[in-house]
């Protein structure tokens, strides 16, 4: 079984998506001679062409507008934003136009186009660089946003994604793109669309995605030492939202922290508070928690390890859970 | 409002309906030709004009009518044959009509029935887009998809295809269509930009969005530009026919700026007297895009008074099939909706749905109005 970092599993994923299918094209800034400012596209213009490896001029809107023509001519584009701070100029596109083909046409014209947004912080980048926007898209109906954590998921829901019919928007832990795993390159994937049980429990939910996965694991292995018995979930899917896997293990626990780098009002974890106090009301023996991002805009570098959520803050969390 | 001279725009039929010759375009087709465009004009502003009844009688919640600019849509559209494709803004009706779209479908945007009908694909008609400028960028990834498919410059020119997009003045503001225009260039692609210049954007005259003619535009991205009499439905054609010949060939973009007229309101919700003269609009009515087609073929003996009263008598029959059919347009449920939203939808929408459904089932037998004391407490309560 092969190992490769997180960035690898995503070229690799590319890769087998461009060999399986002539329908599928790149596009992007920087993507095709340069690889990419990651390498996530590293090669793959020299092995496939300029045709299908597309470097686009600079113009966000412009890449994803004809990316949706290029989809209307049956092509089935993977587009990559270079920076999460980056993709508010394709706002209008993404939210307008690529979400709600399917809808103004009568579910007559589908809308296969990937949009690949490395994001999150921790990079000591200068701004612009490292924001969390998925609750922007996760609220726009006709969307389907996912996010992996791991090269074994990077590997298999960029095909995945790129197979799908649906619009995708699919956040890259820009992070965690050096972090090495072993990739079973034959294994059969499990449903894009599914939360997956990262480390069981019986004690508390740790509920997260993408860069704070690991963050969570860590903090639970912590909190074990100290006793506590945690579950962490990578949601994987923020929309659609796999909520019989959160609930089963929110209901078996009775206690539920949501972790993530975006801001709070509003983000991912009001959502998922709302669904659990609706859906798990008479088995929560705590208020469910948020751990997140504070409401402010993404700081300067040199002060970032105090705004994004980190073992001890997770830990401090967990304690007052427990502690209710 | 500035008249270009003569000389700043390709002409081909006077105001007066007299033929001109034009040193780089010419207009080959026949007199039955012409004629048919002469057909599809009157169809269309019929149409048109029993869309704005509608409204006005509450049957429609708006409508942005085409009055004035038949010329432009029929002479540029019967430029295109297939594989070519069309992406239209929202006030391509002329388009719409000479592409098989049923206009009492049509309507349904306008009803609210339905968000956009037809079958594009069987159309070749993509969908109306509200958005202004946006689908610029849609018909330059359609043709970069045609330049995939090898479907331009291939040497049987029958092989070829290109797309043409529709836009306005104020479009040409949009980043929108400057991105398009950036990506067409540099990679060749195969799409003629349409814009109808009808002089204002809502209220905004073109002054404020341009400072210099639109179609000169064209070469600071690095294509050509050319203006036309957006009123002559012969050079219309001519010119937008030379301008997909060169993207069929693989020669890349064109803007076709058709200079015309928007003699109606934006849509039925607006009140253009708020924002330009009666003279104006009746010194554009002397350049009328019909009667001079008119002119020149009762003149040149292809049509006569007959042939003009059986067209009418076809405009009052389409006439009536659009009111009946407006009428008749199937009242659509919510529930509908919620299947056309995603491509397998997840369990939280499918709740969604089904909670309103069983909300709904609970009111099977009711239906009573509030009552009026009601309504009046709530008065007071605001």
């Amino acid at each position: 079984m092969p190992t490769m970092t997180l960035a690898k599993a995503l070229n690799a994923g590319l890769r087998r998506a461009l060999e399986a299918d002539p329908k599928v094209l790149l596009a992007g800034e920087d993507i095709g001679k340069l690889g990419g400012v990651f390498r996530i596209t590293e090669h793959l213009q020299r092995d496939f062409g300029p045709d299908r490896v597309i470097d686009s001029p600079l113009a966000e809107s412009g890449i994803l507008g004809t990316a949706i023509g290029l989809a209307l001519r049956g092509y089935r584009p993977v587009v990559e934003i270079q920076f999460d701070g980056f993709v508010y100029p394709a706002y209008d596109q993404i939210v307008s136009q690529l979400s709600r083909f399917y809808f103004r046409s009568h579910g007559r014209l589908k809308m296969p186009v990937v949009v690949r947004i490395p994001y999150g912080g921790g990079i000591g980048a200068i701004e612009h660089h490292s924001e969390s926007p998925e609750a922007y898209f996760a609220h726009t109906p006709g969307l389907k946003v996912v996010t992996c954590s791991n090269p074994v998921d990077g590997y298999w829901m960029m095909q995945q994604a790129i197979a799908s019919n649906n619009p995708i928007i699919f956040f890259e832990p820009k992070r965690r793109y050096h972090e090495k795993g072993e990739v079973d390159t034959e294994a059969e994937p499990m449903p894009l669309f599914q939360a997956r049980v990262v480390k069981p429990g019986d004690d508390l939910t740790l509920i997260t995605y993408g860069p704070m996965v690991r963050t969570c694991v860590e903090a639970a292995i912590a909190a074990g030492e100290e006793g506590h018995d945690i579950e962490v979930v990578d949601l994987r899917s923020l929309s659609p939202l796999d909520m019989a896997t959160v609930t089963e293990s929110v209901t078996k626990t009775g206690r539920a922290i949501v972790v993530h780098e975006a801001a709070m009002t509003l983000g991912m974890g009001a959502e998922i508070a709302a669904r659990l106090q609706q859906d798990c009301f008479y088995s929560l023996q705590a208020p469910v928690l948020r751990v997140t991002g504070y409401d402010i805009p993404y700081p300067p570098s040199r002060v970032e390890s105090s705004f994004l959520p980190d073992l001890d803050r997770v830990l401090d969390a967990v304690d007052r859970s427990m502690a209710f | 409002m500035s008249e270009p001279a003569v000389d700043d725009f390709v002409q081909l039929l006077t105001p007066d309906g007299e033929r001109v010759q034009h040193p780089e375009f010419d207009f080959a087709g026949s007199d039955d030709e012409i004629a048919g465009y002469l057909r599809e004009m009157v169809l269309a502003r019929r149409f048109d004009s029993e869309a704005t009844a509608l409204q006005r009688k509450g049957e429609l919640g708006l409508w942005p009518p085409a009055l004035g600019q038949e010329a432009a849509q029929v002479g540029s559209v019967n430029a295109t044959r297939l594989p070519d494709h069309v992406f239209p803004s929202y006030r391509e009706h002329a388009v719409a009509l000479h592409l098989g779209v049923d206009p009492v479908e049509m309507l349904g945007t306008f009803r609210g029935t339905a968000m956009v009908p037809w079958d594009t694909a069987a159309m070749g008609l993509h969908l109306y887009s509200f958005v202004i400028g946006t689908q610029t960028l849609h018909a330059t990834g359609y043709a970069m998809g045609l330049q995939r498919d090898g479907l331009v410059g291939n040497p049987e020119p029958a092989d070829n295809g290109a797309v043409i997009v529709y836009f306005g003045d104020g479009a040409t503001s949009q980043g929108d269509v400057n991105e398009a225009f950036i990506f067409a260039a540099s990679y060749t692609a195969p799409v003629v930009f349409f814009c109808q210049n009808n002089q204002y954007a809502i209220s905004e005259p073109i002054a404020l969005q341009s400072k210099i003619p639109l179609y000169r535009r064209a070469s600071g991205f690095g294509f050509p530009g050319v203006r036309v009499d957006g009123n002559d439905v012969l050079a219309v054609q001519a010119v937008t026919a030379s301008a997909m010949q060169r993207a069929r060939r693989g020669e890349g973009p064109t803007l076709v700026e058709a200079y015309t007229y928007r003699m109606g309101a934006h849509t039925t919700s607006d009140d253009p007297t708020k924002y330009r003269s009666r003279d104006e609009t009746d010194a554009w009515r002397a350049r009328d895009p019909i009667s001079r087609v008119q002119t020149y073929l009762l003149s040149a003996g292809a049509i006569d008074q007959a042939w003009l009263d059986a067209l009418d008598a076809e405009s009052e029959e389409l006439a009536v099939r659009v009111r009946e059919g407006c009428l008749a347009l199937r009242e659509p449920k919510l529930e509908e909706f919620f299947e056309h939203t995603v491509i397998d939808p997840g369990e939280v929408l499918l709740e969604q749905r089904d909670e309103y459904l069983e909300y709904e089932a609970g009111f099977a037998d009711e239906g009573e109005p509030v009552p009026s004391e009601t309504h009046e407490r709530v008065q007071e309560a605001l």
